[in-house]
């Protein structure tokens, strides 16, 4: 497979490219980084330098790495999509086996400047390993078991190691966002309508099997999907979390109490007001408008991907953009949910919102090779 | 080899359709969410608004109130004060250094409190009350309450906290309470919640620390509403905990006071219990120290003090220390003779003063020797020679077998702590032990108490009890708990034939009230209370060769440290046994002359139920008796010492 497959005369060269990127979705991108920034500087009681600042800087260099990114052309990054999944399954197995210990699970590398989520990384080189699978795929063996075998394996395999760090968010993360990418390559439906008819069954099972000797999750977890279900039973422990964040959302009414005016999420109440529940503060000071319009810029943001992998004539750039879409969309789902005590809570942070930098640079970078497959898209 | 073009029309139109599809998926999940947020923020928005802007919930573990720890007769031990202390709770206060810091202007506050209460703060959850000072004066706890609103997240508040009102008395038995430490809850499998309070307080040692499942009782819990400064607004509900359980000891607080204050600063150890049912009225070690230091936070200076100090007061004595019991171990040789059969009460044995046994030679105390010896004598007189005879016959495990059924070499099970248990030496254990034979002079020096044997006071005092009455006396020491009783084993007799124990008893009425008895300065002269005893002086040194030849160095010339230790065991009423008493004064000399004193005082003062009278003494001694007695440092009925004798 050379380039010279694609129609190289019909995409952009050069410094032509600017004109192809697609501006509007970096904007809306940035206006909701901008709305992190807010927050965090409300957080830390009107501090730039705690949370602020570093989150900007972050942003910037995820937003040269994009760029970046934008301006390689796409059939460089699918050449790339071997190399990627397999460093990050290798970093994986690092952690697993060297990780540092964080919050009671092994999830990252201390590389000294910031530390490395490699199960951050997984999420973008499955989309890509799988975009390149089902690119090199001839279309007529697409549902044949064998053939789907596979890209489950594929998806699988990095998935238990990430379930053995343990995190439970972003197994789902890994499992729905790769399934997404399989319907959306036009694995036959029959195969999910199953998939999801054994999940219900398992979900059933460990339910079942707690306490006994066979228990399929940590107590944690368990203690977490029963908080979920009924908050009030620990409200010292599991449950102080969501109900505060409840009662910090909730307090916010229509319009909220105004910037820097919050009492509930400033007082220290939630151990990860910064992170995992930044959108409380959103709520709380900007009320159900405020939130609802980030609700807003994340569709946008959506409908921007999803209409750029439609327009796409390319399946492997079609296929990237659907799973960088999958991912993002189920960043904001899972973590609303659980802020909003919807579903338990699993540690999956707001996207371009939340604090951190893994997060906030994969995102980053997963845009940049939605631009690349915009910029780079035989016209 | 060109492929087959990817993107087919078919395909094509099947990915728009399936990515439409999703679209719809994501389009519905963003409806539920934005519902969900308008339920929260629109809907619920007043009651949430009510929650949070005037008021939050805060839920608080109240700690549960401690059990009361009681003498026999109700008199507070150990009781809870109240306690105006102020607390901070991190969640409230922002800033908590510059709240410390501006707190320290108002009340002393030194730098290393704060760090301690700063690591307190980031070790819990943000809403866990911090305490910062305990008990404040009433100035700088109001003072406090007016500057409150410069000091978020600062509250004055009243807790109780454990107070022993006879400080000293109980010091060892009692023991005190501390904050809960790192080790402590290391070494309680599944702490309960109450435990990680800050700063809550379980016993450390004696009986606060054996008892502290029944005395601190299970927490509550309260939900409490507070505005958005911290400050509490109402209690919305609570659950109540359970107080601790009040325990009443056996102990009896009049006499135990009165014996600390007999023993004076001597490094002495006393135990009185009634041989009827095993109640140990008191049990005191001198010299004591005051337990409340160690419940506010002892100083480092009062802390070494009290670790440098050679009389060791930290140390319980009573149960912890192990003596050799000296001359006191004879009527155990004696009755393990009798019951083997190898003398009767009438046998005699000749006393020149020594026993040569191969190339040693075993003196007696009495440099001339006591003639012919009989068993009645031999405890009158204390005579050595008789019992490295009989003992020599009888083997020293059937010594060591008797020594246990009186109740010494053994764990009494009693909630105090480092409970000793002694030592009855036998041929096995020096085996094992010293991994050499047992030798007959091994057995010689066992005889009167010397040597391997050890025997703690409490032991000294079991042993005495069942001596006393023929029966197996078990120590006990908590009476009580919530009203209910503790169990009393049923009396068990130890299967001794009365008449050889009746034969021993003589000797012991003959010590103290014989002519030549060696406890005779110690007798009752009230007629209807004669005391029956024996006095023991235990050397803590080898005497040399050379130095009995030049004559034995009397003890006073001795330093402290290398003077012999007294003791003395006694019980009465002769005739119808009521109180056991033992009596070890470390280093005090003369067992009959120094510890059988007070081994009468103690049983005076359990008999007649007060100071006894100076009838009960011998007519001379009641002139020294009376100055002795007037200048004791008791307590008033209160419980108070009198105003002079603080030191």
């Amino acid at each position: 497979m050379s380039f010279l497959e694609y129609r190289v005369k019909t995409a952009p060269t050069g410094l032509s490219k600017v004109f192809y990127v697609h501006w509007a979705l970096i904007l809306v991108v940035t206006a909701v980084a901008a709305i992190g920034w807010l927050m965090l500087y409300s957080i830390a009681g009107g501090d730039l330098n705690t949370w602020a600042e570093p989150q900007m800087k972050r942003y910037v260099l995820g937003l040269v790495l994009m760029l970046g990114v934008a301006f390689t052309p796409i059939w460089f990054w699918r050449s790339m999509a071997g190399m990627a999944y397999g460093i990050s399954v290798l970093l994986l197995l690092v952690v697993e086996f060297f990780g540092t210990v964080g919050m009671g699970a092994q999830r990252w590398i201390d590389l000294g400047f910031m530390r490395l989520q490699p199960s951050e990384f997984m999420k973008v080189a499955q989309v890509m390993m799988l975009a390149m699978y089902y690119d090199w795929l001839d279309d007529k063996k697409v549902s044949r078991p064998l053939w789907v075998l596979i890209p489950v394996l594929l998806i699988v395999g990095p998935t238990i190691l990430v379930v053995m760090q343990p995190n439970l968010g972003t197994s789902i993360m890994l499992i729905v966002a790769g399934g997404a990418v399989m319907f959306a390559a036009g694995v036959s439906i029959w195969y999910f309508v199953a998939v999801i008819a054994m999940v219900v069954g398992a979900v059933a099972a460990v339910l079942e099997s707690e306490g006994t000797s066979w228990q399929l999750l940590h107590d944690y977890q368990y203690r977490r999907i029963h908080t979920f279900l009924d908050p009030s039973a620990d409200p010292l422990g599991a449950g102080y979390n969501i109900i505060q964040a409840k009662i910090a959302l909730g307090s916010g009414g229509w319009a909220g109490k105004g910037f820097m005016q919050g009492t509930q999420s400033r007082l220290n109440f939630l151990p990860e007001k910064h992170t995992d529940f930044i959108f409380t503060t959103l709520g709380e000071e900007f009320g159900f408008v405020g939130a609802f319009s980030l609700l807003m810029l994340y569709a946008l943001i959506l409908i921007f991907l999803l209409w750029a992998a439609i327009q796409n004539k390319d399946r492997f750039s079609q296929l990237v953009i659907i799973g960088v879409a999958a991912n993002f969309f189920l960043y904001i789902a899972v973590n609303l949910s659980m802020v909003m005590g919807m579903a338990p809570v699993v540690g999956v942070p707001l996207p371009l919102l939340s604090y951190g930098g893994s997060a906030t640079l994969m995102i980053m970078l997963s845009f940049g090779l939605v631009q690349s497959a915009i910029v780079h898209r035989l016209r | 080899m060109r492929r087959a073009p990817r993107d087919t029309e078919a395909s094509g139109r099947r990915f728009t359709r399936r990515a439409l599809f999703m679209g719809g998926c994501m389009t519905a999940m963003v409806a539920v969410l934005g519902a969900r947020m308008r339920y929260l923020g629109v809907e619920q928005a007043d009651q949430f608004r009510l929650l949070a802007e005037e008021n939050r919930i805060n839920i608080r573990l109240i700690p549960p109130e401690r059990g009361l720890i009681q003498d026999r007769n109700g008199k507070l031990i150990a009781g809870n004060e109240q306690n105006y202390r102020v607390v901070i709770t991190r969640e409230d206060a922002g800033d908590v250094e510059l709240v410390l810091n501006r707190l320290s202007h108002l009340i002393p506050l030194t730098a290393a409190d704060i760090a301690d209460v700063l690591k307190e703060t980031k070790r819990n959850s943000p809403f866990v009350p911090i305490p910062v000072a305990e008990r404040l004066n009433w100035e700088d706890f109001s003072e406090i309450a007016v500057n409150a609103p410069a000091l978020p997240g600062v509250s004055p508040e009243v807790g109780l906290s454990r107070v022993y009102p006879r400080d000293q008395d109980f010091a060892h038995v009692v023991g005190y309470v501390g904050p809960v430490s790192e080790r402590d809850l290391a070494g309680i499998e599944n702490p309960d919640p109450v435990l990680t309070i800050p700063k809550f307080q379980i016993g450390k040692i004696g009986v606060e620390k054996f008892l502290e499942d029944v005395l601190r009782g299970h927490a509550g819990t309260k939900r409490i509403e507070v505005n958005a400064v911290g400050r509490v607004m109402r209690e919305l509900d609570r659950e109540e905990g359970q107080p601790g359980a009040d325990v009443r000891l056996t102990l009896d607080a009049d006499i135990q006071n009165f014996l600390q204050a007999r023993l004076g600063e001597e490094s002495a150890a006393c135990v009185l219990m009634d041989v009827q049912n095993g109640d140990i009225l008191a049990i005191t070690s001198a010299p004591s120290f005051d337990p409340n230091l160690f419940v506010r936070g002892i100083s480092q200076t009062d802390y070494s003090a009290l670790m440098n100090h050679d009389h060791r007061p930290l140390a319980d004595k009573t149960v912890q220390g192990a003596y050799p019991p000296g001359s006191t171990f004879k009527m155990v040789t004696a009755l393990a003779a009798l019951e083997a059969g190898v003398i009767t009460p009438e046998s005699t044995v000749y006393c020149p003063g020594y026993l040569e046994f191969g190339s040693r030679r075993f003196h007696c105390w009495k440099h001339g020797g006591h003639g012919k010896v009989n068993l009645e004598r031999s405890l009158m007189e204390s005579c050595d020679v008789f019992y490295y005879e009989v003992a020599q016959k009888v083997g020293i495990d059937k010594i060591a077998e008797m020594g246990r059924r009186l109740g010494m070499g053994i764990r009494h099970d009693l909630p105090m702590s480092a409970i000793a248990e002694g030592n009855m030496p036998t041929k096995e254990w020096k085996q094992e032990r010293h991994k050499s034979e047992w030798r007959i002079g091994d057995t010689i020096n066992a005889s009167i108490g010397q040597g391997y044997v050890l025997a703690s006071p409490l032991q000294l005092a079991v042993m005495t009890a069942r001596v006393a009455t023929g029966v197996q006396v078990v120590p006990r020491l908590v009476k009580s708990i919530n009203g209910v009783e503790t169990e009393i084993k049923p009396p068990e007799s130890i299967g001794l034939e009365p008449g050889r124990l009746r034969a021993v008893q003589r000797g012991m009425y003959a010590v103290v009230n014989g002519k030549a008895g060696t406890g005779r300065g110690s007798r009752i002269a009230d007629d209807t209370m004669l005391m029956c005893g024996k006095s023991g002086t235990a050397q803590v040194r080898n005497i040399s060769t050379a130095e009995r030849a030049s004559g034995v160095v009397s003890n006073d010339q001795l330093p402290w440290r290398r003077r012999d230790h007294a003791l003395f065991v006694g019980y009465a009423p002769f005739d119808n046994p009521r109180y056991a008493a033992a009596v070890v004064v470390e280093h005090g000399g003369g067992g009959s002359a120094v510890a059988g004193p007070i081994v009468r005082d103690a049983l005076l003062r359990a008999l007649y139920g007060d100071i006894p009278p100076l009838t009960a003494y011998p007519a001379d001694q009641r002139g020294r008796m009376e100055s002795l007695l007037k200048d004791l440092q008791l307590r008033q009925p209160d419980g108070s010492l009198p105003a002079s004798s603080k030191v």
